[in-house]
């Protein structure tokens, strides 16, 4: 958002410059200040901690392992085009020795780099979000339709709610090693149990809230429903759904964010890819590379959460009926 | 004079609201009929449960007692022939003006019309109450009367046997109140609904109605008067304010509401003045046999 308002900032102060030189001052200024201000602090702050792997990383450093991470994925991509090039001269000399020959292709199994990590991170916790949404969503809205079914189930999300990733993990670790065999498996199980506990964690905020969204429906639009003798599918769907849009919203934002945080953890304990395995293994491989890299990843996963959320809040804008509603 | 046919029956309706305190009689012997193209307005307090007899010809109260028979038929369940307008509009905040009528036409006429004639039976409807032209905005881009105005074409759409209307204009200002009257007048003209419509305002249940049916003040409330309106219709508020029979009408809605029912919070004056009126006519009548010893 702060970029946007810079933007609109700019072309105002363009078109008017004396009038939105305070405009300007404050979403532009303001901001820049904070955040050299930051810049500066933990510069100096950074030289002052000495750790067993050296100094503590500051700004300059982390630009540094940044470059390097960057590196590393183009010279790991140049060596996986490299090997699939070779499998193929290596295929092709086969066939034209005799046409016969049986042929193997194998992936290439080099190490992921920080950018697949980011690709496996966001793919599991999209993937554990959804699931939860599609299963929160509708669960919610049928506790909210029902007071009986809300007495039953609150007790019951009043407990799971505030339980700990790292507590599910284990529990969730083998029964998805018991129960998903396959020969042939679509998913990896690491994925598997990640999205399972991402779901788990980040279930109650969508579920409360679509609950409390749908029972909080005006009673005038109940009785409009019922003079007009909508049937139940067309009152959850023409009525109820809209009217808890913002709250279901509310949940949904709150739960992504949950999402991200679960996985990390989920990721980091259970040694499943992702950007926690990344933080994981770059802080037992103890290099003096290691703590600017982990900030590096610190940093991404922080720039991820942010970004996440603001697409929420694009959608919810976008799907929202209430325009003039501040939403932030 | 044939006995016109019941077509609405409100018979010996008792309603009891459960509280934690034990049951609240709102409405004690309410008996009302009402005749098909009657225009029935009724008038009382606030609290006076008129909303009750509403919600109960609506279908959306069950009577604890008694019962309501619409053409010989028991009213226990809502239906879009009772079309009710409600007093804050109650239209679906994300859907245009166009599309909440929709809702209603889909949801009634939706198997018996073709798409053309859905849509234009929604046009229709909107321009009755002089809302055309801004059909496509939400209820958030329009003004509470135009809000209003939706409110009733979404009923009126509906082609209710009974318009049911719940304080209608009671949100809006003078001025808009007195245009939708006689928007209202208009078209129950041409449609002849029968309709119910609750109301605060004297001059209002007086311009509009046939009958204003007159509550007593609650708990156990029932209906306390029925005042026929003999005036002519098409009915003009400029020329009706002189006219006499008019103020009379005004005269003995007020006389009912500010001397015979109270405010429930006036009632301990009310009390003391009934025994005075008590006395006074003992004594006159003690006089009167005085004089006749």
């Amino acid at each position: 958002m702060s970029n946007t308002t810079a933007l609109s900032g700019v072309s105002a102060f363009l078109e008017n410059p004396k009038a939105n030189l305070g405009k300007l001052s404050k979403s532009l200024l303001v901001p820049l200040i904070g955040l050299l201000a930051f810049l500066f602090i933990w510069e100096i702050g950074a030289k002052s901690i000495h750790t067993s792997l050296g100094a503590f990383p500051g700004p300059m450093a982390v630009y540094e392992q940044s470059v390097n991470l960057i590196k590393d994925h183009n010279r790991e991509r140049e060596k996986e085009v490299a090997f699939y090039k070779r499998q193929e001269e290596r295929n092709a000399k086969k066939l034209a020795k005799s046409p016969d020959a049986k042929i193997k292709v194998r992936p290439y199994t080099g190490k992921p780099t920080f950018f697949d990590q980011i690709g496996t991170s966001l793919i599991t916790v999209l993937a554990g979000f959804v699931l939860a949404s599609l299963i929160a969503i509708p669960a919610g809205i049928m506790i909210g339709l029902n007071q009986t079914l809300y007495s039953a189930f609150n007790p019951l999300i009043q407990l799971f709610k505030p339980v700990s990733p790292l507590a599910w993990l284990p529990l969730v670790t083998m029964v998805v090693s018991a129960v998903y065999v396959s020969k042939d498996p679509m998913f990896a199980k690491s994925f598997i149990t990640s999205l399972i506990t991402v779901s788990l964690c980040c279930l109650w905020p969508t579920l409360l809230n679509t609950a409390v969204g749908v029972s909080g429906i005006s009673k005038d639009l109940q009785n409009v429903s019922q003079v007009l003798r909508l049937s139940w599918l067309a009152h959850v769907t023409k009525i109820v759904l809209p009217s808890s849009i913002p709250m279901i919203f509310t949940g949904l934002r709150l739960s992504l964010g949950i999402a991200w945080m679960v996985l990390i953890a989920a990721e980091m304990l259970a040694q499943n890819p992702g950007l926690g395995k990344f933080v994981w293994d770059e802080f037992q491989n103890g290099s003096s590379s290691s703590l600017g890299r982990i900030m590096v990843a610190v940093l991404v996963i922080g720039l991820i959460g942010f970004l996440l959320d603001r697409v929420m809040l694009l959608i919810q804008k976008k799907v929202s009926w209430d325009k003039t509603a501040v939403l932030r | 004079m044939t006995q016109p046919p019941k077509h609405l029956e409100l018979t010996k309706v008792d309603i009891d609201f459960p509280t934690p305190t034990g049951p609240f009689k709102a409405l004690k012997n309410v008996n009302l009929t009402i005749n098909k193209g009657e225009f029935v307005s009724l008038i009382g307090h606030s609290g006076c449960g008129k909303s009750t007899v509403l919600n109960i010809v609506a279908g959306l109260y069950q009577a604890t007692k008694g019962g309501c028979l619409l053409d010989g038929k028991e009213v226990n369940e809502p239906g879009p022939e009772r079309a009710v307008v409600f007093q804050n509009h109650s239209l679906l905040p994300w859907l245009t003006a166009y599309e909440n009528v929709e809702l209603a036409v889909k949801q009634v006429f939706g198997k018996q019309k073709s798409k053309a004639e859905v849509k234009e039976w929604i046009e229709h409807n909107l321009s009755l109450v002089h809302m055309d032209h801004a059909m496509h905005k939400r209820p958030d881009e329009i003004s509470g009367g135009m809000k209003q105005r939706v409110g009733i074409a979404r009923a009126l759409a509906m082609e209710p046997t009974v318009l049911l209307m719940d304080e209608p204009f009671g949100a809006l200002d003078a001025l808009t109140r007195a245009h939708l009257q006689d928007s209202l007048m208009e078209i129950q003209k041409d449609l002849n609904n029968t309709v119910i419509m609750i109301t605060h305002d004297v001059d209002e249940a007086v311009l509009l109605s046939d009958r204003i049916v007159m509550m007593t003040n609650g708990p156990a409330a029932t209906v306390g008067e029925i005042l026929d309106i003999d005036l002519p219709r098409p009915r003009d508020r400029i020329a009706l304010a002189d006219d006499p029979k008019y103020n009379h009408y005004r005269h003995e809605v007020l006389t009912f509401l500010y001397e015979k029912q109270r405010k429930p919070d006036e009632n301990s004056t009310a009390k003391t003045e009934e025994k005075n009126v008590a006395q006074d006519l003992q004594e006159d009548k003690a006089d009167s046999e005085d004089q006749a010893a």
